[in-house]
Order: C-alpha cells, then structure tokens, then sequence
C-alpha cells in the first residue's frame, strides 16, 4: 500500500459555475520517495496541493485520496496535519500579532494533542528550534517577530522548512519552493529539504524549473497538464523538458 | 429646542428624580454642584437617539427598569467581588456600591507626595483640594455625568505632589454587590502635579448575574511635564448597565496614556472628555472592546486640542461575536490658536458573530489651518487565507481563531506600558476567547 494514493481525482473551484481543475489525476508517493511534478502554469499543480492540504475552495467532484489507507479528503485540516501532511506553501502569508515562536509552539503541541502525544516542554521546545534555525541561517530576531511580518521572500521560504523541520511531517508537498529564490537562498532552502529525506518520509516538489530538481534530486518527475499527470518518468525527464519545454504536452492535451 | 420637547417621564426617570430628592446636602460649593446636577437632570432626563452623542445608545429606552439606590455592601461580600488584579501588583482601593470599604484598602505606607483618602472623608474634612472637583464638567449636558455629580457620596481623592513618582499603580476596584439589582455612584478626582508619575487602575465587576447600574466618573488632572498611565477593566455582569464619564485636563509637555478594556456589562456606555490645555503634549486613549451575546458598548470621546502643538492618538479595536454590538464615536477639535496639532484616531473592528453590528463616528472639527489631523476606520470578519495557514500547520479552528483574535486586540494591549497590567489585560483577552469555547 502506497503512503499517499491519489486515485482519479477530479475537482473543481467550489460555486455552481466552478471551473475544473482536476480531470482524473492519479499518483502513489511511497514512504523514501521524492516526486517532482512539473507543467506549465494552469496545469493544477498549486490545486493539487492545496486539496491535499483541505483548502475549502475546491470540490472534489469525483475519485479518492488516501494517506496511509486513511480517506485524507474526509479530515479536518488540521487532522491532515497531525497525520503528517505539510504543504509548503508557495506565498507563505503574515501573521501580525502573532509571533513566530508562539505559532511554532501552538502549532507542535496541537499536532501532538491530536495524535494523543503530550505536549513539548518548554526547554525542550527552545532547543528544538535554536537547533534548526540555526542550520537554516534564522536568526533569533526573526523567531521573535510575528510570522513572516516583513521578511523577505527568502526568508519566507527558509521559515516554510524550519516549520517543516520542527512539525517531522510523513508527507511534504513542497509547492514552487523555489520561486522568488536567489541562488544562496535556493541552496540553503534545498540543503534544508534534503536534510529530511529520510526513509520515512515521502515528498512532492512542485516546481516550474528544472533548476531546484539540480538540488533536490527527485526519484521520479511527473509532467502535468490540464489536470492530470500526462507523463512520469526518472530524474532524466527534467532535463528534457527544461531542453523542450512543455509545448509538445500541451498540444497532445487539447 | 429639545428642552421644549418634554418626553413622557419613563418609569426609569422618575425613580432617579426621587433619588435626587434624597441627596443629603453637602458643605460648600459641592452642595450647589450637586443641587445643579440634580436640576439638570428633572429637566433633560435620560437622552434618547435623537440626541446626537447618544444616538446609538439610547438610555431611555435601554434602562427602562428603575433600580434602587444601592445600600452599603458587607465587606466579605464585597472582597470576593473584588477579583481583578489582586496581588501586590497594585495599591487597592475597593469601592462597593460607591462607597470605600476601608477594610479592604491600602491607604497605609503612602509613598512620599502621595495622599490618597476617600472622597467622603474628603468632603468631610473641608479639604481644599476638592475645589477642583467638577471643575471639568462640560457645559453641554451629559445625563450620565449628572446623575453621577448629583448622587455620588464616595469615590477616591488620588493626590499626587508635584516631581513625585509612585512605584505602585492605585488601583480603585469598583465592585457592585447585594441582592437584587441596584443603582451605584462613585466619584474619584486624580490630581497629578508637575512633573510627577503616577498610574491609576479603575476595574469594575460585580458578582451576580443582576441588571445592576454602574455609574463613575473621575476626573483627572494632568500638570505639565507629568506622565500619566490609566488603565480601565470593566467586567461587570451580563446583565449590568455601565455609565462610566472620565474627564481630563492635560496640562504643557505631559504625558497622558489611558486604555481601557471592556468586555462586561448589558449596555456600557463611556464618555471621555479630555482638554488639552499646555503645549506640546502626548496624549493616547485605546481600547479592546470584546462582546458577545447581545451586549452593547459604546466609547465616546472628544479631544479637544486648544493649544498648540499638541499629538493625540486613539486606537479602538473591537471583537464582536454573535449579536454584538460595538460604536466607537470620536471627535477631535483643533481650536484656532491649536497650530501644529497631529490628531489621528483608528477604529477597526473584528467581526464574529453573523449579527454583529459595529457602528463608528468619526468627526474632525478644524479651526487651525496647520495641523495634521486623520482618521480610519475598519470592519472585517476573521481572514480565511490566515486561518488556513494555521490549520495547516495543525492548529484547530477553534484554536486558530482565538490565536488571531489575540494578536488583534494584542496591537492595542501592547500600548500599556506597565509590563504588570499589559500581562492582565492579555490575560483578560485570554480568558474571554477562552469563554468564548
């Protein structure tokens, strides 16, 4: 059994006239593995993610997804968090007021509520987290202001994986980690990535360019278009499309 | 001509004139203050919508019920009310029902250029310095004020000596206890010298879940080069009517910073007068007003800026869930000689419940022509984009909402400057979101 079976998933902006976004995708992410799904803008790759996060704006209109053997589409979004799904999210948002330390903590032990685990102690919490942001070059000022409030677009994406460092999830769909990165802040970003592959955890990479894939070497890469997966390959697969383009997949579709 | 206008008597007027019939008289010019108060009142009553400052408020029709006047409290009765800031904190000064429990205050060890006494021993021992009582009552009638002049015996003299610095806040608790509903009255007259320190806490709570009427006004005298804190807690019961009036008068390069947090009573009403009479001044008046249920709570201020050089500012944040209803009304005058004036107030809103209902009325009246004065105002419900990101990192609903609404009102609380009270107000916040489930 794959860790994440996604079966033939059709979905739609949610509303009467809602367009469709997803026309029948299907995709297994087993345990170790890393999967790079690329396509052109427009293909579905954010809605992907955002479905599997539960964003409510979509409806999914037919087929399943599992995590674990677990119906995932019937969780809260917070329940799918606890059971280890992260999405990396692509514009990572600010939250004045509340600060990062705070939104970390809360964040942790109410996973760890969930899953009937006790709650981190305080030291053991600051250690946690001196020791990961250090590794990703955050300094203690940022951990102090509130989440993300004026940090720059680098450090947005360097805060996404210390979250993710922190949170351990199973599942990590990493959705266009790379966009708005300069090469130091792609560099220090995909060590971070890299740092948690691991055995046990499996991780979707949705990017455009083949440039993070040099970095974060995938196992498989999966071009998409129009709504579902229209090719899937090895690591080689990226380097053609960043050679061709996704012109040819674009005019098969229509 | 409203005055011409009579409106038929409410149960509710009627009762408060035969209250003021039983004002015992009093030594002085307080006797004449009060005799005037009363007068005005027999004659203007309790004011409805289409009196322009109470036009989202109207106490006519939401204090229909006439209560009686309330009797002295028990001193246990009145200790367990007294539940906010307790501690060493602060110097406490609990008011039952408007009068001082002696035994539950700390008038001992006052620091150097303090006096600090109950205003009914005040009265009693002809002190000089309640001369400047009533000196700040606005010419235009205020109901709520009048009854307050009319009626209140007790409340607290705060005297602070010129270049002295209190290294405790004083804390007034009002607390209003008994069985069955009933009316109260409490005046306090804070006097800061010049260039001295203080900070003064007023909370009001009382025990029951009874239609209780909470009525205080203090006045507050800021001298020049002094630098004032006030910090306001009113946690009365759901059922409660609160009529608070504070008048300021803020005197050349002081600072004045007041804050007030609401989140008690049926119908809170509070009337804020502050005139800024020395030069280059700084004064500051932000609330957190969190309701629910039906409750309504109306802030009303006017800064009126009649020298120059002068900078207010005022931050509302209300969170309104269910049916609440929350108004914020501000006036900022800048008279003609009030040259470099920098006026700004700020209201915004956080809108819970689907019947929440918030009202805001800003007003600017400019006689300057250099100055800068603005205002804003927002209302808006929970951001969802915001609410994702935190549910997708594991935090429930719930959860989420309550971490928002906190760093909401936090931007307002964060304006204390006493670490002390900042931690009991964000308690305070905590504990209502707590409520809320």
């Amino acid at each position: 059994m794959a860790m994440l079976d996604i079966d033939n998933l059709h979905a739609k902006i949610e509303g009467e006239d809602g367009k469709e976004i997803l026309k029948g995708l299907s995709l297994k992410v087993n345990p170790g593995e890393v999967h790079a799904i690329m396509g052109p803008n427009g293909s579905g790759k954010s809605t992907l993610s955002y479905i599997l996060a539960g964003k409510e704006d979509y409806e999914v209109t037919d087929g399943a997804v599992t995590l674990d053997g677990e119906d995932l589409l019937a969780m809260e979004i917070d329940e799918r968090a606890a059971k280890g799904v992260f999405l990396a999210f692509q514009y990572p948002i600010e939250v004045p007021g509340v600060a990062t330390m705070t939104f970390l903590r809360a964040a942790l032990n109410a996973q760890r509520r969930t899953r009937g685990e006790e709650e981190v102690s305080t030291p053991d919490f600051l250690r946690l987290v001196r020791e990961k942001a250090g590794a990703l070059g955050i300094s203690q000022d940022m951990l102090k202001r509130g989440v993300n409030v004026g940090f720059s677009g680098g450090e947005k994406k360097r805060m996404e994986i210390l979250q993710m460092a922190i949170l351990e999830p199973k599942l990590c769909i990493l959705d266009e980690t790379d966009s708005g990165l300069d090469i130091d802040a792609l560099k220090i970003v995909s060590e971070g990535v890299n740092a948690l592959r691991s055995p046990d955890r499996g991780m979707i990479v949705i990017t455009h360019y083949q440039r993070l894939l040099n970095h974060i070497v995938p196992d498989f890469v999966h071009v998409m278009n129009k709504g579902r997966i229209v090719r899937s390959g090895g690591k080689d697969l990226a380097l053609e499309l960043e050679a061709n383009g996704y012109a040819e997949y674009q005019q098969d579709a229509a | 001509m409203s005055a011409e206008i009579r409106l038929m008597r409410t149960p509710a007027e009627q009762a408060l004139s035969a209250a003021l019939e039983q004002v015992p008289s009093a030594p002085g010019r307080l006797n004449e203050l009060r005799r005037s108060a009363a007068r005005s009142f027999n004659e203007q009553g309790l004011p409805h919508r289409r009196v322009e400052e109470w036009k989202y408020t109207d106490l006519r029709t939401l204090m229909r019920e006439a209560v009686p006047v309330a009797g002295p409290a028990g001193v246990a009765e009145a200790e367990a009310a007294a539940r906010l800031l307790a501690g060493a904190l602060v110097r406490r000064i609990v008011v039952a029902n408007g009068a001082v429990v002696p035994e539950l205050s700390d008038f001992s060890e006052l620091e150097e250029g303090l006096s600090l006494l109950p205003l009914a021993a005040a009265v009693a021992a002809g002190d000089e310095r309640l001369s400047r009582l009533g000196g700040l009552v606005p010419a235009r009638y205020d109901a709520a004020l009048a009854l307050n002049t009319a009626l209140a015996g007790d409340g607290v003299l705060v005297h602070v000596a010129p270049g002295a610095t209190l290294a405790r806040p004083i804390h007034i608790a009002h607390v209003a206890v008994g069985q069955g509903p009933a009316a109260s009255y409490a005046r306090s007259l804070v006097v800061v010298g010049e260039g001295a320190r203080a900070t003064v806490v007023e909370t009001f709570e009382s025990v029951t879940g009874q239609a209780d009427q909470v009525n205080s006004a203090t006045e507050f005298y800021v001298g020049d080069h002094a630098h004032l804190d006030v910090v306001r807690i009113q946690a009365l019961g759901p059922a409660a009517v609160s009529l608070t009036t504070l008048l300021f008068e803020v005197g050349r390069e002081a600072q004045l910073h007041d804050f007030a947090f609401t989140s008690g009573a049926a119908v809170a009403r509070t009337s804020l007068y502050a005139n800024l009479v020395g030069e280059a001044s700084q004064v500051a008046f932000n609330g957190a007003v969190l309701l629910k249920g039906r409750q309504h709570a109306d802030s009303t201020l006017f800064v009126d800026h009649q020298v120059p050089g002068c900078e207010s500012r005022e931050l509302f944040k209300h969170v309104l869930d269910d049916s609440s209803r929350g108004v914020f009304q501000g006036k900022i005058v800048v008279r003609q000689a009030a040259q470099k004036t920098d006026g700004r107030m700020m209201s915004r809103a956080l809108v819970l419940g689907d019947d929440a209902e918030m009202d805001n009325k800003p007003e600017l009246e400019i006689f300057a022509d250099d100055v800068q004065c603005g205002h804003g105002a927002t209302c808006g419900a929970i951001d969802d984009d915001l609410l994702f990101y935190l549910q997708a990192r594991g935090v429930p609903l719930k959860e989420a909402q309550s971490l928002l609404v906190q760093a909401f009102v936090g931007e307002a609380i964060e304006t204390v400057e006493h670490d002390g009270l900042r931690d009991a107000l964000i308690e305070q916040a905590e504990a209502w979101l707590k409520a809320r489930g």
